[in-house]
């Protein structure tokens, strides 16, 4: 029976990345289809009207989109390297954390790196001030890590790809914009798991190139708040 | 299972909690309700919840479980023996926790914000509103398949997640002086908010519309004043 699987993602994007880096953990084959964002194509439409937004994933026919929603049910469907642990706790934690880093991680970490424009004087404080949730927020990851090499304990789990936006575009964006925001003196862990995850040949193969993005970033953003 | 291994920090007023509350019925899991004092936050829901100092908190033994869809698939996945709150199909599922994120991401913030908000962008957040309330009366089209809930015969994910919002919204049409929930609109949603509000699991947590608007008049009063208490 032949199985047909599509990706409908954005080179750059780290959400519809999440969904490759576990289809191709699991080894699993796929179609990708580059969607240009501000000209979507009538299939994105059709597969996900209620957004309008990558990435979605289609299977045989039928489509899921919301990138936690599907890397739940890419684990579920294809049982080779589970991402998701057996425990319901840790399930549960896994959760909890993933959606921490959508809900609160990103756009605190974009306001430290672009930051609103205020006049000069307020700029300043409100740039300290977002450095500092950034600080905080990556202070609760850095303690959940603990010990572990992943998230996921020994192998790469939910929500290591979950935490992509820490892992790899974080970096990015710092170097983008000049913020400084995962320091290894404050971070150590952290930084260290960074290391190890992008190495993993399957994450490896699914970051987008760092020139790439770092120019489209400082073409769509600008070069930030920290260059002077 | 002894009674205080199951304990639910929470407010009663809380639409989040309340989803703890009716998955906990479902499964006919006996726990410990410990309310919080709206305006501050007791050490045991500092403790449990340190990242977001919210409730509600299910703390299982001695393992706190936060962020009320978390619990609620927690919840499914440890009482077993009751009946299903996730369908056991795992594409049904991904729908399921689709509109659960849509719920909470795009159409509740929505609708909060319309008490608040004035001319333009009050048009603006009653049209997502009611859009998203003929969305979501497709989608009962779709997944009830003639029954009486989103989830069948019984009350499921989706139910659970936008059931417990249902007090708010009539919060919103009464405060708000605007009609969201149109029976000429949306008649299948109006049927089910019926059988819902109506279900045994649901009955005797959902707190009454008067007490309510009460509540509300309450918090807007403070939020002129001072800085609002947590939600």
């Amino acid at each position: 029976m032949a199985e047909e699987v599509l990706v409908f993602g954005a080179w750059g994007s780290p959400f519809s990345r999440r969904v490759e880096m576990a289809l191709k953990l699991k080894g699993i084959e796929y179609k990708y289809i580059e969607e240009d964002l501000t000209n979507k194509s009538p299939s994105l439409l059709k597969y996900n009207p209620v957004h309008k937004k990558i990435p979605v994933l289609v299977h045989n026919g039928k489509p899921v989109a919301e990138s936690l929603v599907i890397l739940e049910y890419i684990d579920e469907t294809w049982k080779d390297h589970p991402i998701l642990p057996k425990d319901p706790y840790e399930r549960a934690n896994a959760r909890f954390w993933a959606k921490f880093i959508d809900e609160k991680c990103l756009s605190a970490i974009f306001k430290a790196c672009w930051g609103e424009h205020y006049e000069h004087e307020k700029a300043e404080k409100e740039h300290e001030k977002a450095v500092k949730e950034v600080s905080e927020l990556l202070q609760f990851l850095e303690n959940e890590l603990k010990e572990k090499r992943y998230f996921g304990g020994e192998t790469v789990g939910l929500l290591d790809i979950a935490a992509n936006i820490i892992g790899y575009w974080l970096g990015v964006f710092e170097e983008a914009s000049g913020a400084e925001l995962l320091t290894r003196e404050k971070f150590p862990k952290l930084c260290n798991w960074a290391n190890e995850f992008v190495c993993v040949t399957a994450i490896k193969e699914n970051l987008p190139a760092r020139d790439k993005l770092i120019a489209y970033l400082r073409n769509r953003f600008g070069a930030g708040n920290a260059s002077k | 299972m002894a009674k205080n291994d199951v304990k639910l920090l929470g407010v009663w007023a809380s639409p989040f909690v309340m989803r703890a509350r009716i998955s906990l019925s479902i499964k006919s899991v006996n726990y410990e309700f410990l309310e919080e004092t709206v305006g501050s936050k007791s050490e045991l829901l500092l403790q449990s919840n340190p990242v977001h100092k919210k409730v509600p908190v299910l703390i299982h033994g001695d393992k706190p479980i936060c962020e009320s869809l978390v619990i609620v698939q927690y919840i499914d996945e440890v009482w077993t023996s009751g009946p299903s709150i996730l369908s056991t199909d795992h594409y049904d599922r991904a729908i399921q926790r689709f509109w659960a994120a849509y719920l909470d991401d795009k159409w509740f913030p929505a609708m909060r914000r319309i008490r608040g908000a004035q001319g333009e962008e009050r048009q603006e957040l009653v049209d997502q509103v009611v859009e998203g309330l003929a969305l979501l009366e497709e989608a009962f089209g779709k997944y009830s398949k003639g029954k009486a809930f989103f989830g069948g015969d019984q009350i499921g994910f989706i139910d659970i997640a936008f059931g417990s919002l249902l007090g708010w919204l009539r919060v919103t049409e009464k405060l708000g002086e605007v009609k969201l929930l149109d029976e000429a609109k949306t008649p299948g949603l109006v049927k089910w908010a019926e059988s819902f509000c109506a279900d045994a699991a649901v009955k005797s947590v959902m707190p009454e519309t008067e007490k309510l608007i009460e509540f509300s008049k309450l918090l807007m009063a403070k939020m002129k004043g001072a800085p609002p208490p947590k939600n």
